[in-house]
């Protein structure tokens, strides 16, 4: 008994080194000054360029881009993590108020064209998509950016999912208590679903957050590039070369882009965890 | 369906019409338009195009590139699924085996889920920098030829290397969640029965755990076809040669790049159905586990 718990206590000490060691690595490099990494490569002890490279980073114009700081890309990202989140959420929380609680003709087809969007990735619909935004002037704005994000089913099959399980007396005693339907949904399945609210939240802020493909084909100007398609534009520029690589740069931007979702993921574990589970059924 | 409902009214229209309009726009419409252009022949200013049928289908489907695109693929998330299932499989049984610092080993494991393919991208792309990565020399130094710039298998294996990476924590926290829907009282009839833990893994728990296995099966392929982009855009970009392009990689190669819109549409479409298929599977599958 005692010996297999030491190779248990191992292999999980392994996958832990495997999962964290990357990270750790990256934000050791990327307190050092750019020619100690190099001429040493990677780091695995903080340097003592922690702040100067943090600042140059965050707050200095042209320290990372040719003009926007990471604080700004910083404020997209979290627009767009929040706008995403949050927007899913209310999109989602009354599509399936409707279908789950009213008798309406159109239920069944409005049903089958969200479930649709599954079968709809938008890897499989770019160009067409980019020309739909375009047209409509929305390139370059948050309602482009988020809106065509937030309509996918995944938020709406979890409502649903929840609802059905609330029990039926529920809408008796208020349609008894004179209720209407705005209200039943505001006063009483709202605050029901609190814990599935957040843990939604949790989870699609994470998901905003990390978008990629859309954020990059959308946003041409620099002013709205989010964390994560500043690591698009630090890449180009690295494997351009040129002057001195600025590795200490690069890794200070993938940190930045890191920390928030992983913040949330850590102080929220509990939630998040249920939230991925429930919501991928 | 719920038994008590609100009566007829245009008020479920109002609930639903954000959602169906914003899916009608950016959803139907652009993947109707795809199926549209994938049967067009635009010539190279955009400025006149021509119904060609199925002629881009022909043209890039058959091409050599779209062909290495799609063996790549499928070797690529065959392996993918299969290393990163097998790997959280193995953390999740060890983790829910130990008592002491559990949490914390559960906290180390599960919290890459929140770090963007990209930024998983980039970050393993410099640590196999040649200028300064220590994986790079490491891989040289241990022997092999190391070369992931010129080399296709070693550029997979870096590919590879990074989507697993990024998809362990994922497959280990649905495969927790499993274990620990395992009733106790099985486990324990379990060690009555059988003292050898491995033989009791593979005839008792994994059965159990097939549904979820199936299920994190057609969420790693998903997750191998479509959101790798972003780790491929920041480390090989398909290269060399096309070596490492996925089909989804080269969808935007072709469309952005090349502005090939009609084989690029085609490819798009080819995609959908690939998508439908695994839809089907999933939901067959969901259906039989309701059954049980």
């Amino acid at each position: 008994m005692q010996r297999s718990s030491i190779s248990t206590h191992i292999i999980l000490i392994l996958g832990a080194l495997f999962m964290t060691l990357p990270i750790w690595v990256a934000f050791a490099t990327s307190t050092h000054a750019p020619d100690t990494i190099l001429r040493e490569g990677l780091q695995i002890m903080p340097g003592g360029h922690f702040l100067e490279n943090y600042n140059e980073v965050l707050f200095v114009e042209g320290g990372v881009m040719k003009k926007v700081t990471a604080l700004a890309m910083l404020k997209n990202s979290m627009i767009l993590g929040i706008g995403f989140a949050v927007g899913k959420v209310v999109i989602s929380m009354l599509a399936a108020y409707a279908i789950v609680y009213f008798r309406f003709r159109l239920a069944v087809p409005l049903f089958w064209v969200i479930f649709m969007t599954l079968l709809l990735p938008l890897e499989v619909r770019i160009i067409p998509s980019f020309e739909v935004v375009s047209d409509l002037g929305l390139l370059d704005t948050h309602t482009g950016l988020i809106v065509p994000l937030i309509a996918s089913a995944t938020g709406t099959f979890f409502f649903r999912q929840f609802f059905r399980s609330v029990p039926d007396e529920l809408l008796e005693a208020a349609r008894l208590d004179g209720a209407t339907s705005w209200g039943f949904f505001k006063d009483i399945l709202v605050p029901l679903s609190k814990t599935m609210i957040a843990a939604i939240l949790i989870i699609m802020f994470v998901v905003g957050w990390n978008q990629y493909l859309w954020p990059l084909i959308m946003t041409t100007k620099e002013e709205n590039y989010t964390l994560v398609i500043g690591i698009k534009q630090i890449y180009q520029v690295l494997s351009e070369g040129g002057e001195l690589p600025q590795f200490q740069k690069a890794f200070a931007l993938t940190i930045l882009a890191t920390l928030p979702p992983v913040l949330v993921v850590l102080v929220f574990q509990r939630w998040f965890v249920k939230g991925l589970v429930e919501s991928e059924k | 369906m719920k038994r008590v409902q609100f009566e007829h009214s245009p008020i479920p229209y109002l609930f639903v019409a954000p959602q169906i309009i914003i899916i009608l726009v950016f959803f139907i419409w652009p993947a109707a338009q795809a199926v549209y252009q994938s049967f067009l022949l635009e010539d190279a200013w955009g400025l006149s195009s021509q119904f060609v049928w199925f002629k881009n289908y022909v043209d890039t489907i058959g091409s050599s590139s779209w062909l290495q695109a799609a063996g790549f693929t499928i070797i690529f998330s065959t392996l993918v699924t299969f290393l990163s299932l097998s790997i959280a499989l193995l953390l999740a049984v060890k983790a829910n085996e130990v008592i002491h610092g559990a949490s914390t080993y559960k906290t180390l494991l599960m919290w890459a889920y929140a770090i963007a393919p990209p930024v998983a991208g980039l970050m393993g792309n410099l640590m196999f920098s040649p200028l300064i990565g220590d994986l790079y020399k490491f891989m040289n130094f241990i022997g092999f030829d190391f070369d992931h710039k010129l080399d296709p298998f070693d550029a997979g294996f870096v590919v590879v290397l990074i989507s697993v990476w990024k998809q362990v924590s994922v497959n280990f926290i649905f495969f927790l969640s499993g274990l620990q829907g395992i009733p106790k009282s099985v486990n324990e009839a379990a060690v009555m029965d059988c003292r050898s833990p491995t033989r009791r893994f593979w005839t008792i728990t994994f059965p159990l755990l097939a549904p979820t296995t199936f299920f994190l099966m057609v969420i790693n392929i998903t997750y191998a076809f479509f959101e790798t982009f972003g780790i491929i855009d920041t480390t090989t970009r398909g290269a060399p040669g096309g070596a490492t392009n996925t089909l989804v990689f080269k969808v935007f190669q072709d469309g952005f790049r090349g502005a090939d819109i009609g084989g690029s549409s085609a490819q798009s479409v080819v995609l959908m159905l690939m998508v439908l298929a695994l839809t089907v599977i999933q939901f067959r599958f969901i259906e039989r586990k309701i059954h049980y």
